[in-house]
């Protein structure tokens, strides 16, 4: 906390300075600011140099369209994960080198560094790219032209990219935070942590809860309020049910986490005392907020990867889903169960026996409903003709390390064994055992299963399977030999050790680690070659994988309005009983003109006022902080001051639309699923009775 | 007759009989505010749970929250703030029932000028405690003591903050569907408040004075 002066560089910079710029002081953050600024300018460049702000701005960044959003949201997650691999690398090379010796970072940069990968990989890589598949996807499911509210939408896409500018900010200017994803007090507070650190962790991840909150309350209405004629909720797609439940834990847990970050702000910012080691502050308090929103965030991460397996196991196993009614019970079971286990996140902070055995049967009943999903998903693919292409294959992985993981986590919560092994490197293991093959690898399953919806053309398949090899094999070397090393009582979160007998196990980990980079970069080289051969992988007609819910009965990518009529449904898997009954391309006996969102880069302004104001919160800098401000609520009201906000497309342009696509699907045979991987694979599949 | 009546799936939007389409239209509108109103609560609820804690554990030598609590002044305040409740559902009414603008208007002014009242009966109250000495700064409870009666006293703000814009909308816009939702969805939040308040009076003010 600056003691206030008068002086004219605190009123107008606060208490940024020069030396907060680089040159850093290691060469290794030097290089990383570097590259944020010329990753930055290239991006500037290509786009100047292409000639391309104009649509850049009018087509995608001021778009209120959902599938353009959601785009946007798996962009943003790709940028962040490919960030916190890398330092995933660094940290692994520390450890391991750092056994007797300094290794190749300080103590403070690999501080640094565990708070960054966390903190990124679950609000700005998870939940972005989560986010984003929802958006694209579950109006689609749901036979609806948008959701209950864009221009909510879109605020929350640039409050959280508002968020992932900070953090991405904080690379080059300044430090950030050393306390780690969670960010306890004490530790955290201003008498242990001055500067500002903490508080670009703050400010940042509010960015993120406030977007978070609005967009779960969006998918909410959106799935109770526009499901097309005859979808009812137990006709959804287990994806969108999954939605609905991510939904719901959104809307209830993330004011946990405003709540604990402001309560901490004030204690920074004000002298308060809420956690304060005197005056009556209380840690416990942060912990219980902190994981009271930080349990049910698990369960936001992991239930929608629960609805891409469903997803992608029925498809490629050419199925009905096995038990949909018992994997919807064990959504709504997981969800509510997730409220009531997040003590098992401190069963060692001092409560009696009585309440961590509570805490601890509560959590593995967990088990139970996660179990039933396994089961569900393997007899999904008894006797069906699976094939095993890219998407599959992350599931069969899937299947296999989250079973581990999961048992590992029916360890840890019984309290005995957690006091053994709490803050090792076997609690690390565990939740990467989690969400690596849960959360990760359902979000790239989708990636690559949904890619030809948006663009139109398939993903490279062997590159898809190098990838998968490279991320599989990557997971399973980078994480088993975190289980012996916790065993072995090496603690988490340590830059140094003096303990050789960690080695082996550490340099292997390492070797895992270059893997999964290697992985990444395959997946960057799937991108590429799919883009540059996009004429032999097109499959515009809309059902490259013999789909079964309603996103499938559109071309690819959807026009704006997503259906030229209003689907109507009868059943499960709608777009199957279509097919089946020789129906799904069908003309519509009339068409409607349709109304639009108009785009509007008010959202933009109001992301770009919230990184001003969380910038200036930062760093002190007061009228940055209130420009900020009002600029955000100031977009609001001028908002609800604008009338003409929707556009007709008339019937005849829907008509046109729609019956261009219909003739090209009548122009083209059928493939079956031998000739999936084909070029021949244009996107219409052929029926099998 | 602007809100006339029909099937009431929501109070205050039975407009099904007459315009089913703007019905159709606003319903999402208002079950969304529903639920962020929800949210909100859980807000409140976290802030309430972190007052209990601290108004036990948090004291640290300073004043408890007997002496914090000023009743007479809290009592004031309630009947304010639920006058202005009233006020609003007057206003609701007028809304309603019928297409009386000025008397909308004049409800809703009123309902603003209770709200000023409160927030001013409030500042008072944080005033005089400072002035004693005992600013947040001095024990976790007091810490908590002004973080949750501030967070309320900002809702409050923020919901005349609303009000004000929306006097600028009546006059700019006239009554239009999306301006009859927008006082719609205010008066839920104002109500919210109301009960939101109730429970601080409860826990805070009532609980304070007996321990």
């Amino acid at each position: 906390m600056p003691t206030f002066t008068q002086d004219w560089t605190y009123w107008l910079f606060g208490l940024l300075r020069w030396s907060d710029f680089p040159p850093k002081a290691d060469g290794i953050a030097t290089f990383a600011a570097s590259l944020v600024v010329l990753g930055a300018l290239a991006v500037v460049g290509l786009v100047t140099r292409s000639g391309r702000w104009r649509w850049l701005w009018r087509e995608w960044l001021t778009s209120l369209d959902h599938k353009k959003i959601g785009v946007m949201y798996i962009v943003l997650a790709f940028v962040m994960l490919s960030r916190a691999v890398i330092e995933a690398i660094l940290m692994r090379t520390q450890q391991a080198s750092a056994i007797g010796q300094a290794g190749v970072v300080s103590a403070d940069h690999f501080a640094q560094l565990f708070t960054t990968h966390g903190s990124i990989m679950i609000f700005f890589m998870a939940m972005p790219f989560l986010t984003g598949l929802i958006n694209y996807v579950m109006p689609l499911q749901i036979g609806a032209r948008d959701l209950s509210f864009p221009f909510l939408n879109a605020v929350g896409l640039w409050l959280t990219a508002a968020g992932a500018a900070l953090m991405m900010a904080s690379l080059v200017v300044g430090k950030f935070s050393t306390g780690g994803w969670s960010g306890y007090p004490p530790y955290t507070e201003l008498g242990f942590s001055p500067g500002e650190g903490v508080d670009y962790w703050i400010w940042a991840v509010s960015l993120s809860s406030i977007g978070s909150t609005v967009t779960g309350l969006n998918f909410a209405v959106t799935i109770y309020k526009k499901r097309c004629p005859g979808m009812d909720l137990l006709r959804m797609p287990l994806f969108c049910w999954t939605a609905l439940c991510t939904s719901i834990l959104m809307i209830f847990a993330m004011p946990a986490l405003t709540v604990a970050t402001a309560l901490l702000a004030l204690d920074r910012y004000l002298g308060f005392h809420f956690f304060t080691n005197g005056a009556g502050g209380d840690v416990m308090n942060y912990a219980n907020l902190f994981w009271i929103f930080g349990h049910p965030e698990v369960y936001i991460l992991i239930l929608p990867a629960f609805g891409v397996w469903s997803e992608v196991i029925s498809t490629f196993s050419g199925k009905h889903l096995y038990g949909y009614i018992s994997l919807v019970g064990a959504t709504m079971a997981i969800a509510v169960l997730s409220f009531t286990v997040w003590l098992h996140h401190f069963f060692t902070m001092g409560q009696e026996a009585n309440v961590n055995a509570a805490f601890g049967i509560a959590t593995m009943l967990i088990g139970i409903p996660t179990g039933v999903k396994v089961y569900d998903w393997i007899l999904t693919m008894v006797r069906g003709r699976i094939r095993f292409i890219a998407p599959m294959l992350f599931a069969i992985t899937f299947l296999l390390c989250f079973v581990i993981g999961g048992l590992s986590g029916v360890m840890l919560a019984d309290p005995a064994i957690d006091f053994a092994v709490h803050n090792t490197l076997f609690l690390v293991a565990h939740f990467h055992n989690m969400l690596i093959p849960g959360t990760l690898f359902g979000m790239l399953a989708a990636y690559m299963l949904w890619f030809p919806k948006a663009f139109g053309f398939r993903l490279d398949e062997i590159w898809g399977r190098i990838a998968w090899a490279l991320w599989s094999a990557g997971f399973l070397v980078a994480f088993m030999p975190l289980y012996p090393l916790g065993l072995m009582a090496m603690m988490r979160r340590t830059a140094q050790t003096t303990r050789a007998e960690y080695a082996p196990w550490l340099w292997t980990a390492e070797v895992g680690a270059v893997l999964i980079g290697l992985g990444l970069a395959a997946l960057f080289v799937q991108l590429w070659v799919s883009v540059r051969n996009r004429a032999r992988l097109a499959a515009p007609l809309g059902d490259p994988w013999d789909g079964h819910s309603l996103e499938w009965a559109t071309p690819s990518p959807p026009p704006e309005w997503n259906f030229a009529v209003p689907p109507e449904v009868s059943g499960r898997d709608a777009f199957t009983a279509l097919k089946a009954q020789g129906i799904a391309y069908r003309e519509p006996e009339r068409y409607e003109a349709i109304s639009l969102p108009r785009g509007t880069g008010i959202p933009v302004v109001i992301g770009g006022a919230g990184f001003v104001c969380a910038f200036g919160l930062t760093w002190h800098i007061w009228w940055a902080a209130l420009a900020g401000l009002f600029a955000m609520w100031g977009g609001v009201v001028w908002r609800s001051f604008q009338t003409d906000l929707e556009r007709t497309v008339e019937a005849g342009e829907v008509a046109a639309t729609h019956r261009h696509w219909l003739s090209r699907v009548h122009a083209v045979t059928p493939v079956g699923r031998d000739a999936e991987t084909s070029a021949d694979n244009r996107g219409l599949a052929e029926h099998e009775a | 007759m602007r809100f006339a009546s029909g099937t009431d799936r929501h109070p205050g939007l039975n407009i099904h009989g007459r315009d089913p389409d703007a019905h159709r239209a606003a319903e999402p509108v208002i079950f969304g505010f529903w639920i962020f109103l929800m949210s909100d609560l859980v807000l409140f609820a976290l802030l309430m749970a972190t007052y209990a804690s601290m108004s036990l554990h948090g004291i640290a030598g300073g004043p408890t929250p007997r002496q914090a609590g000023d009743l007479a002044s809290a009592g004031v305040e309630t009947a304010l703030l639920l006058a202005s409740s009233f006020t609003f559902s007057l206003t609701s009414l007028a809304l309603k029932y019928r297409d009386d603008r000025r008397a909308l208007v004049g409800w809703m002014a009123l309902t603003g000028l209770l709200g000023l009242g409160f927030l001013g009966c409030e500042a008072k109250d944080f005033a005089s405690l400072i002035g004693k000495g005992w600013a947040p700064e001095l024990s976790g409870f007091l810490s908590a003591h002004f973080t949750l009666l501030g967070t309320h006293f900002l809702h409050v703000a923020c919901g005349l903050a609303w009000m004000a814009v929306m006097f600028v909308q009546i006059a700019v816009r006239g009554l239009d569907q999306a301006v009859a939702t927008r006082i719609m969805r205010l008066a839920l939040f104002w109500h919210l408040l109301d009960v939101v308040w109730i429970g601080i009076v409860t826990l805070v003010f009532l609980q304070g004075s007996l321990s």
